[in-house]
């Protein structure tokens, strides 16, 4: 220890320390606090409830339905992603064989992966009017005019996408798998180059067939790398704001269209928050958001847990 | 490899399994699964590409022929919408994005730094508390603060102010650039560090001159991730840069305006505006990806990773 290195440390500690419990920390803490009053938010004045802000929470339709929408993305949206993702990874690092019986990617994968890769770039505000342009209930849409091309569709009834209760789900969803895939591809590709080719090798002899290298060799591999994954599709599921809010049906502010068939937990609580003014009321919904957030990692990290693999 | 054999062998509905295989027979097997793969991997491409590339050609079409038909082409290829959309408001939208940017993202860097290489390089109490403290932020959803958060800034007098939304955006990225930076902190070697020492060198100036160029390759990742998070930034800026009064000027970001934009353009009939701006919300996007691209996807990769 030499003189003078406590002040550095602290010098170099204050301004990120005080930022992070100011902006970060501080918050974070206030909102268990507050999800315990009835703050509206206008004054500073707001009286202490207890937990009736939780128990109005189990009685609100419109935010228990919310959640169960969260848990159908919760399902789709991760194992969609992935399987699409590890096809695509596996294609490109192991799909082409060269005449020497080697395993390598196909041509063109580092194309792929490029074009691919380029949604996740690209901001969820500029997926929301991408994706409103493909959905256009008229044949102007990219979908519906497609459709009505190849006569799927009646031009004079094209699909409302994003008006029919049991569509808007999965048109959302799609929207998202779209986006991700390239990144998971990305992801799963890095972890697959790091396995040793002549694991492969060794079962291409033993004559193992491309459909065994991958279930025997590359997914038990690569499962570390699949549950991260899962973990981080999930935080994208529970979240869903911006999609959301953009592209359906406004109920009053901030999408959950129609009729709150696609109303998730985000977008309530910040109904409630900016719109309603129901302040407290919304912190009680961000605490169960950050329950269900940390159940869910809890799960699938228990759920997924196998035998670690060495190599 | 007895490791292997612990793993119950994977249910056999995945992707992988539609392809068509006939085992002893390798050369065909090649054949048809090469078709078979290519065909799947352009198909994506192509989905990938043909929205985007659709929408850009749409904002060079007129309204009345944006609802018409998804297919055909611009009556003419006049770039005098985007000098509209530009003027509608992107102009201002993409200039107060950037404006917070130029002084979030170095500044996330910054004290990001600053704090990983102190919590990395030097033994002091309360250490390791200190760096879960930092991590510990990235696990919680941003939800979970919002309406507390609101009220902070609001009682800082910060709100729908660059310097309110710049702050926040610097406290938001710093579990992040604290955990990579740490890490890549940790690798560099000793033996420069104390040689600096030994030549008489103080901490600050060992840090700033020594270790910080050093550690450029992890600061260019990190940069790479901030600069895209925050350019992309939707909830904050949505929470906190509101006009709080008609007179406010209105400090919409990138992402909040093409919103904003698209529920106006919806009701005033002229989506070859949002289009173009659009379009232009994505060229920096696409010149920063191409360019960078090997980092851009090792650092998200490595972001998600570590």
């Amino acid at each position: 220890m030499r003189k003078g290195q406590y002040r550095f440390v602290a010098g170099f500690l204050f301004v990120p320390v005080a930022l992070y419990l100011i902006f970060v920390i501080w918050p974070y803490i206030q909102t268990f606090g507050y999800s315990l009053t009835d703050w509206k938010g206008q004054s500073q004045t707001f009286s202490f409830v207890g937990l009736d802000n939780y128990k109005a929470l189990f009685q609100d339709d419109v935010f228990l339905e919310a959640i169960w929408h969260n848990i159908l993305f919760l399902i789709f949206i991760p194992v969609i992603t992935i399987l699409l993702a590890l096809f695509f990874a596996f294609m490109l690092n192991a799909g082409g064989r060269s005449r020497a019986g080697g395993v390598q990617g196909v041509a063109g994968s580092k194309f792929y992966k490029i074009v691919y890769f380029f949604p996740q770039v690209l901001s969820l505000a500029i997926l929301a009017v991408l994706f409103n342009a493909v959905y256009r209930s008229d044949g102007g849409g990219l979908l519906n005019g497609a459709l009505i091309k190849v006569g799927l569709v009646d031009a004079g009834n094209p699909v409302e996408w994003l008006n029919e209760p049991n569509v808007v789900l999965w048109a959302l969803m799609v929207a998202v798998i779209w986006q991700g895939v390239g990144f998971y591809l990305v992801l799963f590709s890095a972890a697959m180059q790091s396995i040793p080719k002549d694991i492969y090798e060794a079962a291409l002899i033993d004559g193992a067939s491309r459909n065994q290298s991958f279930f025997r060799i590359t997914l038990p591999l690569l499962w570390d790398t699949v549950q991260t994954a899962w973990v981080y599709l999930g935080i994208v599921a529970m979240d869903m704001f911006v999609l959301v809010s953009s592209m359906t049906q406004s109920m009053g502010a901030y999408g959950g269209g129609p009729d709150h068939h696609s109303d998730v937990m985000a977008t309530v609580m910040m109904r409630n928050f900016l719109y309603y003014g129901k302040s407290g009321y919304a912190c009680a919904m961000g605490v169960v958001m950050l329950l269900l957030t940390l159940i869910l990692s809890v799960v699938t990290l228990r759920a997924t847990r196998r035998e670690r693999i060495e190599f | 490899m007895t490791a292997l054999k612990e793993t119950a062998p994977a249910p056999a509905e995945g992707p992988a399994a539609k392809a068509p295989v006939r085992p002893g027979d390798r050369r065909s097997e090649g054949m048809v699964l090469n078709v078979f793969s290519h065909g799947f991997l352009a198909l994506w491409a192509l989905l990938i590409v043909l929205p985007l590339l659709w929408l850009v050609i749409s904002s060079f079409k007129t309204d009345a022929q944006i609802g018409g038909s998804a297919f055909g082409w611009p009556h003419s290829w006049s770039f005098d919408v985007f000098h509209r959309a530009w003027n509608k408001g992107i102009g201002d939208y993409f200039l107060n994005t950037v404006i917070v940017l130029v002084f979030s993202v170095p500044l996330t860097m910054l004290f990001g730094s600053m704090a990983a290489y102190v919590l990395a390089r030097y033994q002091f109490w309360g250490n390791r508390l200190l760096y879960y403290f930092f991590v510990a932020g990235a696990m919680f959803p941003v939800f979970l603060a919002l309406v507390p958060l609101f009220f902070m800034v609001k009682r800082l007098d910060m709100l729908n102010t660059y310097q309110g939304l710049i702050l926040v955006y610097i406290a938001y990225s710093m579990p992040f650039t604290v955990f990579f930076m740490h890490a890549f902190f940790r690798t560099l070697p000793t033996a420069v560090f104390e040689a600096a020492v030994l030549d008489g060198a103080s901490h600050t100036r060992t840090f700033f001159q020594v270790m910080l160029p050093m550690a450029r390759p992890g600061l260019i990742s990190v940069g790479i991730f901030n600069t895209l998070g925050q350019w992309n930034q939707f909830i904050l800026p949505t929470v906190l840069m509101q006009p709080q009064s008609g007179s406010d000027p209105e400090r919409y970001v990138l992402t909040q305006g093409l919103i904003q934009l698209q529920q106006q353009q919806g009701y005033a009939s002229d989506l070859p505006v949002l289009f173009a701006g659009v379009t232009i919300a994505m060229i920096p996007m696409l010149v920063v990806y191409l360019s960078f691209q090997r980092q851009v996807q090792a650092g998200l990769t490595s972001a998600t990773l570590k």
